[in-house]
């Protein structure tokens, strides 16, 4: 006869074993979620590539009723409005950083980071309906030309999407400098501004980088601000008030009006180059940060 | 030098909190007006529209009750494989497999919202082109992609959690002859129950407030109250997309406003719940 021990002994082995591959399960899933994710926009799009509509889909005209799906002006116009985004959001960002970390009063520090806290949780389509009714009609008065819904007026939302993306990386990098590197430098005599100008910011280099790499990312992604403010005019915009489409609001805009299925592949093409750049973005910040003074330790410690 | 940087981070602070002050002004100063009963339920009787006995045309109640029933079923699946992938990334994955996955995860976490409504969109086309002919896009398929899309925020948490607790409390369970699980379940989880919960509510906000997926997946402008999973279905922020471009009348356009406060103030309620139960939890363990 088997002692009771060893009964329960087996009976709680097993029952380990069991919710260990219960949990294992659930990770396969989640990880395996962005595999799966890859290989549906492959095979949709796979026919650009096998029937030779590969010249067709990447080129410059989309006029999907005389049967012409070029994406090429949409990818254009998702890197125009994330440029220009960036161009405003982050020389604010890295303002705000400064501020909270030694340019402006202490006492102010902890609630601006608690309104980039807060503006992190603003849905974006607030952002764009305010948008909407208030910076278009500012727009298209201020320039007397067009609509107002613009590259403009779509770049500037999304600045203010973005900037808290940016600020947090940043801010999480500067707090990384250790205090010794800090106290070292104010017992040189350098001033809060001084310090930031010739020991933090250079030290947080990298930090600084991957802050507008994931801006850039964040920009590219979004999907609403462009669709509600961009005018989405597939065209390639000559000015700030030209209309601009980008990929997020093109795959958006086809399937919500259009039913040519015909058209469907070139929205996977679109997919996997919005996959492949967020992709491309996360493994850039990866790579830039696992090098960075602050994530490996070294001196800073 | 450094008096051009003083001055540009006091512009910079200055700008960025006036815009977003005059945006939030805004947006009270045109939609605190519309915030009533009507908002909600239009002319339909309220105790009748509340139960959806019978349907409203100019009220938001659909929206609502499509975004909360979309939640709900979006974090019953997400909360599970969230906190479940999270534990076991913190306790029991190790070596190559583990940097991978949390590589994948990471992955999944940066993909846009548009390309998870994509993915499920052709799922759809899939599934009609396999077994189920009849396949359309609805609350279960919308709910299914927000749950992928908010399970990275929940694996993150709950994987920080439980790996920045002390090694004195990860002792405990051993010391008194635990099993690993046992261990797991009654010492490390509850130590960090307050790091899950403040997940829980950050992925419930993100759920609400996503426009991108529930576009491609199911959302419609005028589907009433949800009739089941299978079923299009209202949701906020649709609605408040939907309202921007479609409004015909300064009804219209006022419900736009009101429905806009709403959803401001269910994320701006979450947040501020997962701040305060992030900043009891510092208090308990310092």
């Amino acid at each position: 006869m088997v002692p009771a021990e060893h009964l329960i002994a087996g009976k709680r082995a097993g029952r380990e074993r069991l919710i260990r591959a219960l949990l294992l399960c659930a990770t396969v899933v989640s990880s395996g979620a962005i595999l799966a994710i890859f290989l549906f926009l492959v095979y949709f799009s796979a026919s650009i590539f096998l029937e030779g509509q590969f010249t067709e889909v990447f080129s410059w005209q989309w006029m999907p009723i005389q049967k012409q799906y070029g994406i090429l002006s949409v990818m254009v116009g998702s890197i125009a409005l994330s440029a220009t985004t960036m161009l405003v959001a982050y020389p604010f960002g890295l303002g705000l950083c400064c501020f909270v970390h030694g340019a402006g009063p202490p006492r102010l520090a902890r609630p601006l980071m608690g309104l980039v806290h807060f503006m992190t949780s603003v849905p974006t389509v607030v952002y764009g309906f305010v948008s909407v009714f208030l910076l278009v009609p500012l727009v298209r008065s201020s320039f007397e030309e067009g609509t107002g819904f613009s590259w403009l007026a779509a770049s500037l939302t999304l600045s203010i999407l973005v900037l808290p993306t940016i600020v947090l990386l940043i801010h999480t990098q500067m707090d990384q400098v250790s205090p010794g590197v800090r106290l070292a430098s104010k017992a040189l005599g350098l001033s809060p501004a001084q310090e930031l100008l010739h020991v933090v910011l250079p030290l947080c280099s990298r930090g600084l980088a991957a802050g507008a790499v994931l801006g850039f990312g964040r920009a590219v992604g979004d999907t609403i601000i462009a669709l509600m403010l961009a005018g989405n005019a597939a065209q390639i915009p000559h000015s700030l008030l030209d209309s601009i489409r980008v990929l997020t609001a093109h795959i958006a805009l086809v399937l919500a009006t259009d039913v040519h299925s015909a058209a469907y592949h070139s929205l996977f093409a679109c997919g996997l180059i919005l996959f492949a750049m967020t992709a491309g973005v996360n493994l850039a910040i990866r790579a830039i940060l696992a090098r960075s003074p602050s994530g490996t330790g070294g001196f800073l410690e | 030098m450094d008096k051009v940087l003083v001055s540009f981070s006091w512009a910079a602070a200055i700008s960025v909190s006036v815009v977003v002050c005059i945006f939030l002004g805004f947006l009270v100063y045109r939609g605190a007006g519309a915030l009533n009963g009507a908002l909600f339920f239009g002319d339909t009787p309220t105790w009748q529209a509340f139960l959806g006995r019978l349907p409203v045309w100019d009220g938001i109640w659909p929206a609502c009750v499509g975004t909360l029933s979309l939640v709900l079923l979006s974090c019953s699946f997400a909360v599970p494989l969230g906190i479940a992938s999270g534990i076991y990334l913190a306790e029991y994955a190790s070596g190559r497999w583990k940097t991978l996955s949390v590589l994948a995860v990471d992955l999944l976490a940066g993909l846009p919202s548009i390309v998870m409504g994509l993915f499920g969109f052709a799922l759809i086309l899939l599934l009609r082109k396999t077994i189920l002919t009849t396949a359309n896009t609805c609350l279960l398929l919308s709910a299914v992609c927000i749950a992928l899309l908010v399970a990275p925020y929940l694996i993150r948490t709950t994987q920080t959690a439980l790996e920045s607790l002390d090694e004195p409390v990860r002792l405990v369970g051993p010391s008194h002859g635990f099993t690993h699980w046992q261990n797991v379940a009654h010492v490390l989880l509850p130590a960090a129950g307050r790091g899950l919960l403040s997940g829980v509510i950050l992925a419930v906000g993100r759920a609400a407030e996503d426009t991108a997926v529930i576009l491609l997946t199911g959302v419609v402008a005028n589907a009433g109250m949800p009739q089941g999973i299978s079923g299009k279905f209202e949701a906020l922020p649709f609605t408040i997309y939907y309202l921007a471009a479609e409004h015909r009348t300064p009804e219209d356009l006022q419900r736009g406003f009101g429905a806009a406060i709403v959803l401001l103030c269910l994320t701006g309620l979450l947040f501020l719940a997962a701040q305060l139960i992030r900043r009891s939890l510092g208090r308990a363990w310092s």
